[in-house]
């Protein structure tokens, strides 16, 4: 095997671009599964089903997809609430979340997969943006536009996610309901509305994080199953509700992931986030700044 | 009932069963009959670890497809019989089992199921990278037209299925009233609890898992006879996994009872379907009646009868359920 050095600084960069998506894409579960404690399994059918909204109205009305994904995510908001309260009102209450409300939010991501293959059929789609096409050289760099907006705005997510917990009444709420349910009942507030609106951001995110998808890659329905064992590997190994780690975590796989597949071949790289996630359980299951 | 009573019974049903089929003279009972006890299979062995325990397993495709796998690369050196191949593939399934249970069992449940999750698509990964058993490409099985005695391959296979259908629900009550059961049950119903009145948990969550993954692994090992052309994405596909958690699940999982129920009820209307709508529109329908009864009916069909019935639920098939709340139930 040839080794250069371009390849190298290549395949890190592009590592740490492609880190900073799935950190936007991982947030989500950073919400719902690190602070919340909902094993929401479903999570990646949300992100694509971001994807073929972004892909819908971008063939429609050719508008672009972060910005449609922006506009759609109170709709995921709303989407991300009702499906709490059904898990609240069915398995949280009676104390069945761990075997029957796995097995729910499991037949949530096979119904969406079914449905949007039934619907668009297993063919790749992808949406028209002008930053999807050119690329930037620096030197031997090159760094293609449609991953470094998605990786700036995914970096915008994230700062303004870490805003919300730990500046505002609701953050801080949401931060308060993973610690003591009780505690915060007694401070007159209802624990069951701040999951709820919790559970509502997670799910809003997967609308943005689906728009970065289909930029960076075409999509088809069966893609998300891809992402489950990287986004909690990545949700593990950053400490499980930690969006710096999240952050952190995210950069480490991608750059792993760009590795591999530079070096190995891109057939290899599914199996990256699955080391990690089973070397993070084994060593460390704490993750990198664990709580 | 005694054991050996409930074998020679379920030896009987099968007997029957297969004189009927043969009678009916059509080949593609066969067929139909073989997934149907495929999933029988599969669902028993995904009830003893999350019916029994209450650990979620998404990778029943993956250790279906190792057993399958296993029987590729053995058939690619030497074709032994199946026979030879069952507990091969128990052993590889089975193993595998035990190491991803012991990295991941020993902390919360959730991580397991995410690991399991995980599992089929690493899996998927080495098998399409490795060209021995194929690759992406995948691979062909040669299916002898007939064997002695029996003769028509195709029943030989359905045959060998029933035998391994009827193996496991004897497993999955012999488990139930065991010791190994009770220990079970007392990690369903508190772990924390089990623990600190000394009961072995991970030890129990292995065997548990252990035996699991052996009998899908088993229930995979004939299955590039049954198919001919194996390829990874079908093998490694989701439907494995939601139709062996949905049959448990719609039938009831407290009991061997159920997942029968459940892999009869929805592995034969889904033969139905496929025939007479769409193979895609059937999945849906497994997902939506997953969703549905997961919420509506928690306790399965078998709980359904029971409050129709207005009895306690685990009196039916004789099952004492260890029971949080009455510290003088702990057997």
């Amino acid at each position: 095997m040839i080794f250069s050095y371009d390849l190298l600084i290549n395949a890190v960069v592009s590592g740490i671009l492609i880190g900073g998506f799935y950190a936007a894409v991982s947030s989500g579960i950073t919400l719902s599964f690190g602070i919340l404690d909902i094993v929401n399994i479903a999570h990646p059918a949300f992100i694509i089903l971001g994807s073929y909204v972004a892909y819908i109205v971008n063939a429609t009305l050719g508008l672009d997809p972060i910005l449609t994904a922006i506009v759609m995510m109170p709709a995921f908001y709303v989407l991300g609430a009702g499906i709490y309260q059904v898990y609240y009102v069915s398995f949280e209450k009676r104390g069945q979340e761990s075997l029957r409300g796995l097995a729910f939010f499991f037949g949530l991501l096979f119904i969406t997969e079914v449905t949007l293959v039934l619907y668009f059929g297993v063919d790749y789609r992808y949406v028209d943006a002008p930053y999807i096409g050119p690329t930037l050289h620096f030197g031997m760099l090159d760094v293609p536009l449609r991953i470094l907006v998605p990786f700036l705005v995914s970096l915008l997510l994230i700062a303004a996610l870490e805003l919300i917990l730990t500046r505002t009444f609701i953050g801080r709420a949401i931060m308060a309901v993973a610690q003591d349910q009780l505690a915060l009942r007694l401070m007159a507030i209802d624990p069951i509305r701040i999951k709820r609106i919790a559970f509502g951001i997670s799910i809003a995110t997967a609308s943005l994080a689906g728009a970065f998808l289909i930029i960076i890659q075409p999509v088809e329905p069966s893609v998300g199953r891809e992402y489950i064992g990287r986004v909690f590997a990545i949700c593990v190994l950053g400490g499980m509700g930690s969006l710096p780690g999240t952050l952190i975590a995210a950069m480490l796989i991608g750059i792993v992931e760009s590795l591999t597949s530079t070096f190995y071949g891109p057939s290899w790289a599914p199996a990256v986030s699955f080391g990690f996630l089973l070397l993070t359980l084994a060593f460390r299951p704490a993750g990198l700044l664990g709580r | 009932m005694r054991t050996p009573l409930f074998v020679l019974i379920w030896l009987v049903i099968g007997g029957v069963l297969f004189a009927v089929s043969v009678a009916l003279g059509n080949d593609y009972v066969f067929f139909a009959g073989y997934v149907v006890l495929q999933y029988v299979v599969l669902g028993t062995a995904w009830n003893i670890l999350g019916g029994y325990c209450g650990y979620v397993n998404f990778g029943s495709a993956a250790f279906f497809a190792l057993g399958a796998y296993s029987t590729v690369a053995i058939y690619k050196f030497y074709p032994l019989p199946i026979p030879l191949l069952l507990p091969i593939s128990a052993v590889v399934s089975g193993v595998v089992g035990f190491g991803m249970g012991y990295l991941t069992l020993r902390l919360r449940g959730a991580f397991f199921a995410i690991a399991t999750l995980a599992l089929a698509v690493v899996l998927e990964t080495l098998v399409v990278n490795w060209d021995y058993v194929g690759g992406s490409r995948g691979a062909y099985i040669i299916r002898p037209e007939e064997i002695e005695p029996i003769g028509n391959y195709i029943r030989y296979l359905f045959l060998i299925m029933l035998l391994l259908a009827i193996g496991a629900i004897t497993v999955a009550r012999l488990i139930e009233r065991s010791r190994l059961g009770y220990g079970f049950a007392t990690i369903r119903d508190d772990e924390l609890a089990a623990e600190a009145s000394g009961v072995p948990t991970l030890r129990l969550k292995l065997t548990a898992t252990t035996i699991s993954g052996a009998l899908m692994g088993m229930a995979g090992a004939p299955f590039p006879y049954y198919i001919g052309y194996l390829q990874p994405s079908s093998t490694f596909g989701l439907d494995y996994a939601v139709n062996s958690i949905a049959m448990p699940l719609i039938g009831g999982t407290t009991s061997w009872v159920g997942p029968l129920i459940g892999a009869l009820l929805l592995g034969s209307m889904q033969q139905i379907a496929t025939v007479t709508i769409s193979s895609a529109v059937n999945l849906l329908i497994v997902g939506c009646v997953l969703v549905a009864f997961v919420i509506v009916a928690p306790n399965g069909i078998i709980g359904m009868v029971h409050t129709y019935l207005q009895r306690k639920p685990d009196d039916f098939v004789g099952r004492r359920r260890v029971d949080a709340d009455l510290p003088g139930a702990v057997p």
